[in-house]
């Protein structure tokens, strides 16, 4: 299959490949750039495991292709953290046990974090309907909440104007 | 005295790697020459295979080979089933990694690809042709049964697998007494499907399997709950020795038990490994582990329960259709007989039961261990026996519980079953959570809302569950083909550090924070200095893996025991160092001092130090700090709980809503009640999946109509309500730490909490049973059909 050149930055730092046309982004994160920490968990757009941002909205990784991400600003779960110093949604995820197997956790906290942008001080009930898209099987959501509540409350909003 | 650790709700140790993407699951791992596998699979419940044309396939782009049962027969032996009840006539059928000649259900695999790419090699199973010649095929674990039904297996006449019973005191005379005095004593009975689920671990099943061909050796890593069982069963079906063998559970996205078992999967990753002599990998998509990876529950079950007509429970009778799928999975037999039919007391006093459980074969994907496997049917089955009761006695179901639930005990309880519960005071988790909800004023609520035309409902349960598996002895005794010990090695270095290497493999539960509490508690180290090892059979020492709520119970029991011989030979150690007498000796809080003098005093990490350096030690003594224990509990544990569910249904739309969930749970001592609050949470949460969303659903010709995540429903963070976590603390005298697990309590009890609430809601319609899951259309159907009548 005759493979199509794309430019992508991903956490700030620009690549350059060479991609099949169907090759799927999240199969281009993890397998070309090595950037594993972006989860495979279904293959319908049901789970949000994959969830990563792109120009700035989460997208599911699976469900877009590598060459629709050409010129794009890619983030994912590896770019989070600033150093060793954890994301404040990372630190609440933490603080409130919004983790088990950690297997939805990278979908969960990009979906989060992009969740508090759009709407830096969101009710519970906003919170719970805007992780529509991601599923856990091990918390029953009920920490996942908590966290997401708490990053907003520790956030303040302040990061709106971060970017 | 600063505050115990043990106890304290600290934040996860293993968390920063899973929240940073820094964490290696199974399909993270890439190794040199890796190469990868893809899987055909059936796409017939039931079907000959005349022909396999693969010679297009072989030519494909990027593949390597292309291997059908022609190429493994002989090589791998059949997939073992582990778990056979005695007396139970046992149809251990041979499940051939590769299908041989016929198929028996729609995701049987039919051949293996390897490609360079696992694009390639999914493109080249496209290419495989195979004529089938299909075949008449039966999925309902009762029609299975039935004359003229298709037959599976040659050796497994009417597809039973397996007839076991369980009996206690003398039922049919209980039930025979009963009709014979209808003035004095009731029955009530009723057909009770528990539908198949699927269990949905996040994380999809993977291998990657590395043959060296010159050392003979074999290193898998797999997505398993239990490595060393893995290890041992490969060699079954490989034949290489199990001292060749190196299993690697690394991060393990979640189980439920779907981790449990051996699979084919894993062992044709293996076989395309050692043929080709390059690493390959196999990782299942989401609808591919719908077909493959097995599913819980599948039980249509014929119960009844006789009492007197003050609520007095006589006896309990059932028969149970299993559906096993189409062959037998690892420890599948022993779901709905041992964890099944042995829990038929529950928290009550029931002194005759009998339970005939049939397991049969059907043409659909293998059942085994889904979270909760076997007591979450077995305490349905009771706490729906009970609410008719209380309906067709007109008592209040609490009250025909309180009239009925064992009185408290501390040291031993033998139920008619057989067993002898640990410690439990069930009247106590009843209490709190009645408390929590102002059960009365509930009620109330309940008499005004319908009289304003609305159905709200109040579903209450109480369950007692066997977990901490379990005695090995026992274990033997029941037909599984292993221990049920558990081992742990606390190994300190001479800078203080420890490690803690464990045969039990958490997935998610937590253990590499709550084993180190454990040795912070018992030694005085701190968390920071303490890391916990599993999930690599060649680093770790031999154990039976993380199932049935055992790896606190056990696991933890030999973490707790090897730090106490650590303390003893510390203790030993500082006497000598401190040239006092060992009786003279106190330990506290990390210290060992000469009683009377605090300030002659050697810290653990002192000791570390001297042991490890080993310049001055006692005559004797062997150098080192380090502790081995192999624990083997001497009976199960019993948590046991009250829950109380409230729901709301609308009648024009049979639209359910969970309105409030309550969990009182006995778990004994709490070693993180953080952690604690979250494995009820996600548990409940489950059991809600069980009663409102969730059900595999196969049409008449085998077809898996629920075949992916957008067809088979699983709750969402808008459906729920936040779970009430409430516990009481009841010891077990039956391990060292006196806990009894937590990990499936929540799915045990809720089903049936969530079901009862919603059948007290349309009490008013006179609708006493309703199929689950308990969807929109069901309940409106069952509404109009009511209101009909």
């Amino acid at each position: 299959m005759a493979k199509i050149p794309i430019q992508v930055t991903v956490n700030g730092q620009s690549h350059q490949a060479e991609v099949e046309p169907r090759m799927l982004l999240v199969h281009f994160l993890r397998e070309e750039l090595g950037l594993t920490g972006t989860k495979i968990g279904c293959d319908t757009s049901q789970c949000g495991a994959c969830v990563v941002s792109m120009n700035g909205s989460t997208v599911k990784s699976c469900t877009c292709l590598a060459v629709q991400a050409d010129g794009a600003e890619i983030g994912t779960i590896e770019g989070l953290a600033n150093g060793s110093e954890l994301h404040p949604m990372q630190e609440a995820f933490w603080d409130n046990h919004g983790l088990q197997c950690g297997y939805c956790t990278a979908g969960m906290i990009m979906t989060a974090v992009e969740m508090l942008e759009r709407n830096p001080h969101p009710s519970a009930d906003e919170v719970r309907a805007g992780l529509e898209g991601n599923l856990c099987r091990c918390t029953g959501y009920q920490n996942i909440v908590k966290s997401i509540l708490a990053a907003a409350e520790k956030m303040g909003g302040a990061h709106h104007h971060d970017h | 005295m600063t505050t115990r650790i043990f106890g304290s709700g600290i934040r996860r140790r293993e968390d920063p790697r899973l929240m940073t993407g820094q964490a290696t699951y199974t399909d993270d791992i890439s190794l040199a020459g890796m190469v990868h596998a893809a899987i055909l699979r059936s796409p017939h419940a039931h079907a000959k295979i005349n022909n396999i044309d693969s010679s297009a396939a072989r030519s494909a782009p990027g593949v390597l080979a292309v291997y059908t049962s022609a190429d493994t027969e002989g090589v791998l032996n059949p997939i073992p089933c582990a778990w056979q009840p005695p007396d139970s006539d046992v149809k251990a059928v041979n499940h051939n990694a590769l299908a041989v000649d016929v198929v028996r259900y729609v995701g049987d695999a039919v051949a293996v690809v390897v490609a360079e790419s696992r694009y390639q090699a999914e493109d080249a199973l496209e290419l495989i042709n195979v004529d089938y010649g299909v075949l008449p095929s039966v999925v309902n674990p009762q029609a299975a049964m039935a004359s003229g039904a298709p037959q599976l297996h040659e050796d497994a006449p009417n597809n039973q697998a397996f007839h076991w019973v369980v009996a206690g005191g003398d039922a049919d005379a209980a039930f025979a007494a009963a009709a014979g005095d209808s003035q004095n004593q009731v029955v009530v009975s009723d057909t009770i499907i528990q539908q198949r689920l699927i269990p949905n671990a996040m994380e999809p099943r993977s291998a990657v399997a590395s043959w060296q061909s010159a050392m003979g050796e074999l290193t898998l890593w797999s997505t398993s709950q239990n490595p060393h069982i893995c290890r041992f069963l490969c060699s079954l079906v490989t034949g290489i020795g199990e001292h060749k063998i190196r299993v690697i559970a690394v991060d393990v996205g979640g189980g439920f038990g779907s981790k449990v078992a051996m699979y084919a999967d894993e062992m044709l990753a293996t076989f395309c490994s050692m043929q080709l002599g390059r690493p390959v990998k196999w990782t299942a998509t989401r609808s591919e582990g719908y077909l493959s990876t097995i599913h819980g529950r599948d039980h249509v079950e014929q119960v009844e329960m006789a009492a007197t007509k003050d609520g007095k429970i006589t006896g309990l009778r059932t028969t149970v259709y299993a559906g096993m799928g189409a062959y037998l999975s690892t420890a599948g037999p022993g779901i709905p007989t041992i964890l099944h039919g042995l829990m038929y007391s529950g928290p009550y006093e029931i002194p005759n039961v009998k339970g005939d459980i049939f397991g049969v074969f059907t043409n659909t994907t293998p059942v085994d261990a889904y979270r909760g496997a076997g007591r979450p049917e077995a305490t349905f089955l009771l706490e729906r026996m009970i609410e008719l009761l209380a309906a067709e006695l007109d008592i209040d179901p609490v009250e025909i519980r309180r009239r009925n639930l064992i009185q408290p005990f501390e040291d031993g309880h033998d139920v008619s079953t057989g067993l002898t519960y640990d410690s439990g005071n069930y009247q106590g988790t009843l209490d709190l959570a009645l408390q929590q909800v102002d059960y009365p004023a509930l009620r109330q609520e309940q008499t005004e809302l319908r009289s304003q035309g609305q159905y709200m409902g109040i579903g209450v349960s109480t369950y007692c569950e066997i977990c901490g598996l379990g005695p090995s002895q026992v274990a033997g005794a029941v037909g599984f083909g292993g221990g049920l010990w558990e081992s742990a090695i606390v190994r300190f270095y001479a800078t203080g550090k420890v490690n803690v290497f464990v045969g039990t493999s958490p997935h998610g539960q937590g253990e590499e924070t709550t084993f180190a509490q454990i040795v912070s508690d018992e030694l005085g180290v701190p968390v920071e200095d303490i890391e916990i090892i599993h999930g690599d059979t060649d680093i770790t020492p031999m154990g039976w893996g993380t199932y049935g709520s055992r790896t606190t119970v056990v696991g933890g029991g030999a973490v707790a025991l090897s730090a106490r011989k650590i303390r003893d030979k510390g203790k030993a150690l500082a006497a000598h160092l401190l040239e006092a007498a060992e009786e003279d000796i106190e330990y506290e809080d990390g210290k060992f001092f000469v009683r009377g003098s605090p300030d002659q005093n050697k810290t653990i990490q002192d000791i570390a130090l001297m042991a490890n350096v080993a310049w001055n030690m006692p005559e004797g003594m062997e150098p080192g700090l380090e502790a081995t224990t192999f624990y083997d509990p001497p009976n199960f544990s019993y948590p046991f709980g009250a829950h109380v569910a409230v729901v709301s249904v609308d009648v024009d739309n049979g639209h359910i809503v969970l309105q409030r969930y309550v969990a009182a749970d006995d778990c004994g001592p709490q070693i993180n009640p953080v952690i604690v609050e979250g494995q009820v949470q996600g548990g409940v949460v489950q059991g809600a999946g069980q009663a409102l969303w969730e059900g595999v659903v196969y049409d008449d010709n085998g077809q898996l109509l629920t075949g992916s995540m957008l067809d088979y429903a699983l709750p969402k963070a808008h459906l729920l309500p936040n779970i009430e976590v409430l516990s009481t603390v009841t010891p077990s005298p039956h391990n060292p730490l006196g806990v009894k697990g937590i990990g499936e309590t929540g799915s045990i009890a809720s089903t049936v909490t969530i079901y009862n609430a919603v059948i007290d809601a349309l009490k008013p319609l006179g609708i006493t049973h309703l199929e689950m899951p308990l969807s929109p259309q069901r309940v409106w159907q069952a509404i109009q059909q009511a209101k009909g009548a």
